[in-house]
């Protein structure tokens, strides 16, 4: 009979869902709204893509394992999570460099900077796009009609967002043929990725539904109860892709359910502030991290009544 | 409407490795080691030393406080070791048969004293002494007596046997329960996942009037008494308070069927059924063994342990304790003894939370087990404390869901007896 007994403390049987298998749920969520950006902006999209996406893992891994081994490259998919997602929130226009200095801002200064995974205050992907808008602020708004179908390795031509020319068909908006980043444009895409995360539990529908409703509700008041304004504002630009995929950030939202909900109020109200009042078309990167700052604010301030707690 | 408590988890449960099979009688033991404490509250002190010779059913060993309970002698023979944990007797089968007579008795005190001497504690794992549960204090009513037959545990399979094959002890054991602390009626609560069990309790509860049976939803911690509590009444414990705030009191049924032996037939308790599972055990069963047989002897009459088992754990997966020593005895709360292969028990590397806040939405007492953990960890135990350290039921939801496998129970473990003991020095 062996005697060498494992000892440890309870639980002693574990649920079989890691970081990693979250992580890359998360990628797996992103494939309809990569494919829907290459569809739409061809091999502009790959390149942007593969170059965001592949420069984040190789920062990551030389930062936290000094190694470029394969499997060290692959980590546990969550570098892979923010370049994807810095990549998607670019222009289809964006030189690579870009692409690769965007990754190093996200992962070097607004990851690891702060301790790595699981540590850092901000969404890593928006503080990558913010300091590259700020930076070139030209390059960042060079906006792009969407390829047609028949004519996919043609050069993209300009022409102005939905918010930026203030108008589209609502159609066009659904399917995503319309300009702006690569992968904020399709709300079909978004939503099959949303869907796909609420099912696996890994996003909470609150930050959602705290978001766009809250959105909804002032593009009402503000557009004379148009109900089309409300569809257009929901699905034109970054609100949706901001909503189901940015702000639903593990590390950077509440994890109280009242603060979680309150945090997609806050975004959407600080986003459709930005639209309404203030002279940028779009708000939703400054909205998410003016909100991740208010997290640990929240999360003390939602704790929820534990059993058996008696009302004072 | 049907409520059940918040949070809570759906583990694998793997109770059909012994959920059909008949508890089984364990030959005796050739030696027992009956340990002093194997209750909560005072441990006991030995009325036996070294040499003498006992008989079963023998009380060796005893304490003047109110919360603890006797120590019974599981089997007769002679008393091979006396040390600070415990007392060792070689068993002689001649001293070892059983033949008590049954006590009289009249008030709920009576009833109340027969239990206490009878060694009883409660058996669904926690192991409270029966008689302090049963005496509400001054001016505090019961009505309600739970008996709590959940067995959320997965693989523990010992109250469903003892609800299918000791249905009318269990109920004769209920009916003394009433009596000693008052209640008018009893709930039995079952998980839904033990159908024959709910249906053998309510076949023999047809005629009686104040018992009932209830089958409440398959999640765990149903089992843990303020959810169970939850589930039946949808009432919540206050926090820092006790099940008798409410006027309810909740016994296992192992316990109450324990209660009818001590006093119908003067049997105290000297064995107990423990499911012996997991799939490193040749033979999985449920076994009534005497208390106070080793570990090892248990795991050799199931068929002995397979190549690959590397855990063996006194109780269930989720809040057993992991056995260091296979030498190690049976207690009184003893539920379950699995031997658990590499395959069952993962080992991982500890990671850096993700705030994924799992643990928050699975905490059934609506805690927030990350912060818990975190102000553990950085020994900030005024903030732990401030959002209700000490109403944590240590069901392990919190590390059992969490991808990040930080041990959070452990860790509010820790900051529980850190400030425990700072208390206890001032």
């Amino acid at each position: 009979m062996t005697e060498k007994l494992k000892v440890g403390p309870s639980p002693h049987i574990l649920d079989s869902r890691s970081v990693s298998s979250i992580m890359w749920d998360v990628v797996i969520a992103l494939i309809p709204v990569t494919a829907a950006a290459i569809i739409y902006f061809g091999l502009n999209a790959v390149f942007i893509l593969l170059v965001s996406t592949l420069s984040a893992m190789i920062f990551e891994s030389l930062v936290v394992h000094k190694s470029l081994k394969p499997k060290k490259v692959l980590g546990d998919g969550s570098a892979a999570v923010t370049g994807l997602l810095l990549g998607l929130i670019l222009p289809p226009s964006a030189p690579l460099w870009m692409a690769v200095v965007g990754s190093g801002v996200a992962i070097l200064l607004a990851k690891q900077a702060f301790g790595g995974i699981g540590n850092n205050i901000f969404n890593p992907a928006l503080v990558g796009r913010a300091v590259l808008f700020m930076s070139w602020p030209v390059l960042m708004t060079r906006w792009h009609q969407p390829l047609a179908l028949d004519n996919w390795f043609a050069d993209l031509v300009s022409g102005a967002t939905p918010l930026g020319a203030g108008s589209a068909s609502l159609i066009d908006l659904v399917l995503g043929n319309v300009g702006g980043s690569l992968g904020e444009t399709s709300v079909v895409a978004i939503l099959l990725g949303g869907i796909y995360l609420l099912l696996k539990g890994h996003i909470d529908w609150r930050i959602p539904g705290g978001y766009i409703g809250t959105a909804a509700i002032i593009a009402l008041l503000t557009n004379q109860f148009s109900l089309e304004a409300v569809a257009f504002h929901i699905c034109a630009g970054g609100l949706l892709f901001g909503a189901v995929f940015m702000a639903t950030d593990m590390v950077t939202s509440p994890t109280t359910k009242v603060g979680r909900l309150l945090f997609g109020i806050g975004c959407g109200l600080v986003t459709m502030y930005v639209r309404v009042f203030a002279s940028a078309p779009e708000g939703v990167t400054y909205a998410i991290l003016f909100m991740n700052a208010l997290v640990p604010l929240i999360d003390r301030y939602t704790v929820p009544k534990t059993f058996g707690e008696v009302k004072k | 409407m049907k409520t059940t408590f918040p949070g809570g988890i759906h583990p694998p449960y793997n109770k059909e490795l012994t959920a059909s099979k008949a508890i089984v009688e364990m030959p005796l033991p050739k030696r027992v080691r009956l340990l002093l404490q194997q209750h909560i509250g005072a441990p006991c002190k030995p009325l036996v030393k070294k040499g003498d010779v006992v008989t079963v059913g023998q009380k060796i060993a005893d304490s003047d406080a109110f919360v603890s309970a006797p120590i019974i002698a599981s089997v007769g023979g002679e008393v091979a070791a006396v040390d600070a944990e415990g007392i060792e007797i070689v068993t002689d089968p001649e001293h070892s048969r059983f033949t008590g007579q049954a006590p009289k008795y009249d008030t709920p005190e009576d009833i109340r004293q027969i239990i206490r001497e009878a060694g009883i504690v409660g058996m669904g794992g926690a192991a409270f002494p029966t008689h302090v549960k049963l005496s509400p204090p001054e001016g505090k009513e019961v009505h309600t007596l739970i008996i709590n037959g959940a067995e959320c545990e997965p693989y523990l399979s010992t109250d469903h046997r003892v609800m299918v094959e000791q249905g009318e002890e269990l109920i004769e054991g209920i009916k003394i329960l009433l009596r000693a602390c008052g209640a008018q009626k009893a709930i039995i609560g079952i998980e839904k996942n033990k159908p024959d069990a709910i249906e053998n309790l309510s076949r023999l509860c047809r005629d009686e009037e104040n018992i009932r049976v209830e089958a409440v939803p398959v999640v765990y911690p149903q089992g843990g008494e303020r959810q169970l509590i939850k589930s039946l009444t949808g009432r919540e414990v206050p926090v820092g308070g006790l099940p008798l705030d409410l006027g309810i009191v909740v016994q296992n049924v192992a316990t109450a069927v324990a209660v009818h032996q001590a006093v119908n037939l003067g049997r105290p308790l000297i064995d107990r059924v423990v499911t012996v599972s997991g799939r490193g055990v040749a033979e999985p069963a449920n076994v009534r063994v005497r208390l106070g047989t080793p570990i090892r002897d248990l795991i050799e009459f199931c068929g002995g342990m397979r190549d690959d088992a590397v855990k063996v754990v006194n109780g269930g997966p989720m809040m057993g304790k992991a056995v260091a020593s296979l030498d190690d005895p049976v207690t009184k709360g003893t539920s379950g003894i699995l031997v658990l292969t590499e395959a069952e028990v993962r080992i991982y590397e500890e990671r850096t939370c993700i705030r994924c806040a799992r643990c928050v939405d699975a905490c059934p007492m609506r805690l927030m087990p990350n912060y818990l953990a975190l102000y553990s960890r950085k020994s900030m135990y005024n903030d732990a404390e401030q959002i209700h350290l000490f109403n944590c039921i240590e069901c392990g939801c919190c590390s059992f869901v969490c991808p990040a496998r930080i041990p959070i129970v452990h860790y509010i473990q820790k900051a529980k007896h850190e400030i425990n003991s700072k208390r206890r020095k001032k």
